[in-house]
């Protein structure tokens, strides 16, 4: 080699011969890079928690059971029914590795896809969004070169918290096959939400348009599967599995058949959908998306500072109560089937264990999903709350703000917002679950009014959630993501509190372990009573500390 | 004349950082103020005290004879802010912000907000996240300045507006103050400042460094002279007069800065080796701003 060199582009190679031509990818190692350096807690993070839910939990049952012989036919009956198998996915063998990975193999894969969801939106559609992208765009970085890093990034990120997740599993003593499978079941679906979010991503304009695409699949995806695995044996319903990228999944059977070939199933689809992601990004301008975005109307009809909350929670409470239909839907129907496949004692004791509850055990069965819609909407109300901060983050707020609209008043137009939100999706839940129970009762009046009454009896367990959003907004708002950390903590404590045998003053903690087991069990008012005392109590001191602290 | 704004030593710290330092600034009614000063200099700190966002950790500040932090509803009927940086919502089109804003303040002048929107020439129906920097910076100048208000205050408001539209911008405010409106305009850009405004107030590390009219201000600086002489002058003399400084003599060519007042004397020394050729130019604002920043702050 010679001391010097004419310059060359970065990715063009010595021995090429004219110019050379532009892949398009100029630049993609560095914005690799980047992206890497921006998410350097985020991905790790993820992978080591989705590693630990799944050795923890595996290890909490071994040590639950320590005569495997003894735990698989009780454990198989109550877990291989409809009900359970609609949410976590079917159990894949009578083993104890297939028991002890039961609640985690699905679920984890879809918070992997999750991940792999908000990475590659993250450094695709956002960045373009927020005009980012252009400034990079200005330098030395191909075309394609940032959907190329979101890709890699992501698949890396799938693949490595895959292995993870394998490594884990073997460590606390998983069987190491089928720990693999378990792995490339993760990795099926994972990849397939790389590819997802990439096509999403060319789609529409905007972030929260490629938040729509993506998790409305995943959403459609998970449901597909669930119907399918709910069927009959024989019922024809059981090909829906099949059409879910989840249930390819599933098909692995981790500790089970073990069918590690679906990973093929899993690697086409994320090729496929990457290089109609590729195409797409051909045929748009950088910040357009394929799909136009239409006028509005020059005239609006908002007139307070409600209107304005109201107007914008309005998308996001159409998806949730849409979802919320559907989950009325499906635990309504499950109701009958639960009974007809536990009639011990024991498994009955089990699920009260899982769950909580008294009464039938159908009773406990709707107790368990109707807390599950109470965490959900909990989660609802925080998203609605803390568009407070969000809103005065992005400067928004200081328009309103310095109108006559008064701070007190906008915040309480957001609690409100977020009150009736969760009053709302829980009385659908109730509602429709009700309806199509009442189908099996032959009292509809009766189930409707026993289930909306159960699932609205948890709204003071939601609202203590959203006061906790309001005092951080109010007294630490650079803190307001600590919400969510609180509310994972609440689900912790009710999943794996009374499992883990952790003390009751430990489980106390969260609210939703103060909710009376409905129904099927007695209103504790007295307990309700004093939910709604916190929860005004820390309502009152975010709102002071809002009214007293410098606007961002 | 009654003061619309009256602010007295505000103070205002950020953790360790000082971003007002007793500030003084005082608006009168009727008049279009130019509120001038570097980047981070505290002048959008100074507005949002004024807007009851922030809290002052010391001095007072009046508004509209109110106080800006006990009175926010009843003051906010009364004035319209544009901030530097619109941020808008990305489903809501223009038109829809500009009916909420002007809803949420004292009304909107339904003739006037067609007219600005003719004359901005603005899109109202377009969604917020479509619009470029200068366009959001259109939705809230219209419902500013169609808004029935007594009181602009405005950020850095023609950012990202191009030069027909700040020319726009420019006769709004003064038709605005024409009907007896009052506006306090903070800026950086010296040209806008100086053609609309009546008063300046120049603020240097959240303190009033400067405040009058431009005259009086220019009357606090340097003329700039530029001779060509005969004869060539000595430096050290000229120099050596009072009121003179920046002396550079080349030959028979001088250039040097006069403070007000001395220049009679100035031209007579001058006038001593016969003047060929002379310039005067009085300061721009421009200069008068370089002047107040070239050097760190002068302790007083």
């Amino acid at each position: 080699m010679t001391a010097t060199s004419a310059p060359t582009a970065p990715s063009s190679r010595p021995g090429r011969a004219g110019p050379p031509r532009s892949s398009g990818l100029t630049g993609t190692t560095r914005l690799l890079r980047l992206a890497a350096r921006r998410d350097r807690v985020l991905i790790p993070a993820s992978a080591l928690t989705l590693m630990a839910v799944v050795a923890g939990s595996a290890k909490a049952t071994f040590d639950l059971y320590p005569d495997p012989s003894l735990a698989s036919p009780a454990l198989r009956e109550t877990l291989d029914n409809p009900a359970l198998v609609a949410i976590y996915g079917p159990v894949a063998s009578m083993s104890i590795d297939a028991l002890a990975t039961f609640k985690t193999v699905l679920l984890g894969g879809v918070f992997l896809c999750l991940l792999a969801y908000v990475v590659v939106r993250r450094h695709t559609r956002t960045e373009e969004e927020e005009g980012r992208l252009e400034l990079l765009g200005s330098g030395v970085v191909g075309r394609r070169a940032p959907l190329a890093a979101a890709v890699l990034l992501a698949t890396a990120a799938v693949l490595g918290t895959s292995v993870l997740t394998v490594v884990g599993a073997v460590a606390v003593g998983l069987g190491t096959s089928g720990s693999i499978a378990l792995g490339v079941s993760w990795a099926v679906m994972g990849l397939t939400w790389v590819g997802v979010t990439a096509v999403a991503a060319q789609l529409t304009e905007t972030a929260r348009g490629t938040a729509g695409f993506a998790l409305g699949a995943l959403a459609a995806a998970y449901l597909l599967r669930a119907l399918g695995d709910a069927s009959g044996s024989d019922s024809p319903g059981r090909v829906l599995t099949w059409l879910s990228p989840l249930g390819w999944a599933e098909k692995v059977e981790p500790y089970g058949a073990n069918r590690v070939w679906v990973l093929v199933v899993g690697v086409i689809a994320y090729a496929v959908l990457v290089l109609v992601a590729f195409a797409l990004l051909e045929r748009r301008d950088l910040g357009a998306g394929v799909l136009p975005s239409r006028p509005g109307p020059d005239r609006g009809s908002l007139r307070t500072v409600g209107g304005l909350t109201r107007r914008l929670a309005r998308g996001t409470l159409i998806g949730w109560t849409i979802g919320y239909v559907v989950l009325g839907a499906v635990v309504g129907s499950l109701g009958g089937s639960v009974q007809s496949f536990v009639d011990s004692p024991e498994i009955a004791d089990m699920l009260r264990k899982l769950g909580g509850g008294a009464g039938t055990i159908i009773d406990t069965f709707f107790a368990t999903e109707l807390r599950f819609a109470a965490i959900g909407a909990a989660a609802l109300g925080i998203a609605l709350t803390t568009r407070m901060r969000t809103e005065e983050t992005s400067g928004r707020v200081e328009a309103v703000l310095a109108t006559s609209a008064t701070r007190l008043r906008w915040a309480a137009a957001h609690i409100v917002v977020a009150l009736a939100a969760t009053a709302l999706v829980l009385a659908v839940v109730g509602t429709v679950a009700g309806l199509v129970d009442g189908g099996r009762t032959g009292d509809v009046g009766g189930s409707v009014g026993r289930l909306v009454g159960a699932s609205l009896a948890a709204l003071p367990a939601v609202w203590v959630c959203i006061a906790v959003a309001v005092l951080l907004v109010g007294l630490v708002p650079r803190l307001t993501g600590l919400v969510w950390a609180v509310l994972i903590g609440f689900l912790v404590l009710g999943e794996f509190g009374p499992i883990m045998n952790l003390p009751s003053w430990v489980t106390a903690v969260s609210p939703f372990d103060h909710l009376s087991h409905l129904p099927g069990g007695s209103l504790d008012t007295a307990d309700l009573l004093g939910l709604v005392v916190v929860a005004a109590a820390l309502t009152a001191a975010g709102l002071a500390g809002l009214r007293r602290r410098d606007i961002a | 004349m009654t003061s619309a704004i009256q602010v007295q030593g505000l103070r205002k710290t950020f953790g360790r950082t000082v971003a007002l330092d007793g500030l003084d600034l005082d608006v009168q009614t009727g008049e279009i103020h130019g509120f001038l000063g570097p980047n981070g200099a505290g002048k959008s700190t100074t507005l949002r005290i004024l807007l009851g966002l922030m809290r002052a950790d010391g001095g007072s500040a009046t508004l509209l004879g109110g106080d800006p932090w006990q009175q926010v509803e009843s003051l906010h009927r009364r004035l319209a802010y544009v901030p530097g940086d619109v941020a808008l919502w990305p489903n809501l089109t223009g038109g829809e912000v500009i009916d909420l804003l002007g809803n949420l303040r004292g009304g909107l002048h339904e003739q006037r907000r067609a007219d600005m929107i003719e004359r901005f020439a603005l899109d109202p129906t377009k969604k917020g996240r479509s619009y470029s920097k200068g366009n959001r910076q259109k939705v809230a100048l219209v419902a500013a300045l169609a808004a029935d208000v007594e009181l602009l205050l405005l950020d850095e408001p023609t950012s990202g507006l191009d030069p027909l539209m700040e020319a726009v911008f420019k006769d709004a405010v003064r038709e605005f103050r024409a009907a007896g409106g009052t506006v306090l305009l903070s800026s950086h850009i010296l040209s806008e400042v100086e053609s609309v405004c009546d008063r300046v107030s120049i603020i240097r590390d959240g303190r009033n460094v400067e405040s009058g009219t431009l005259t009086q201000l220019r009357h606090l600086s340097h003329t700039t002279l530029e001779a060509t002489l005969d004869r060539a002058p000595d430096e050290a003399d000229i120099a050596a007069l009072p009121g003179v400084s920046g002396v550079v003599v080349s030959g028979t060519h001088v250039t040097c800065a006069v403070e007000s007042g001395y220049l009679g004397a100035v031209l007579q020394h001058l006038g001593t080796f016969g003047i060929h050729s002379l310039t005067s130019a009085p300061p721009t604002l421009e200069e008068l701003f370089m002047e107040q920043y070239r050097v760190p702050a002068a302790t007083p």
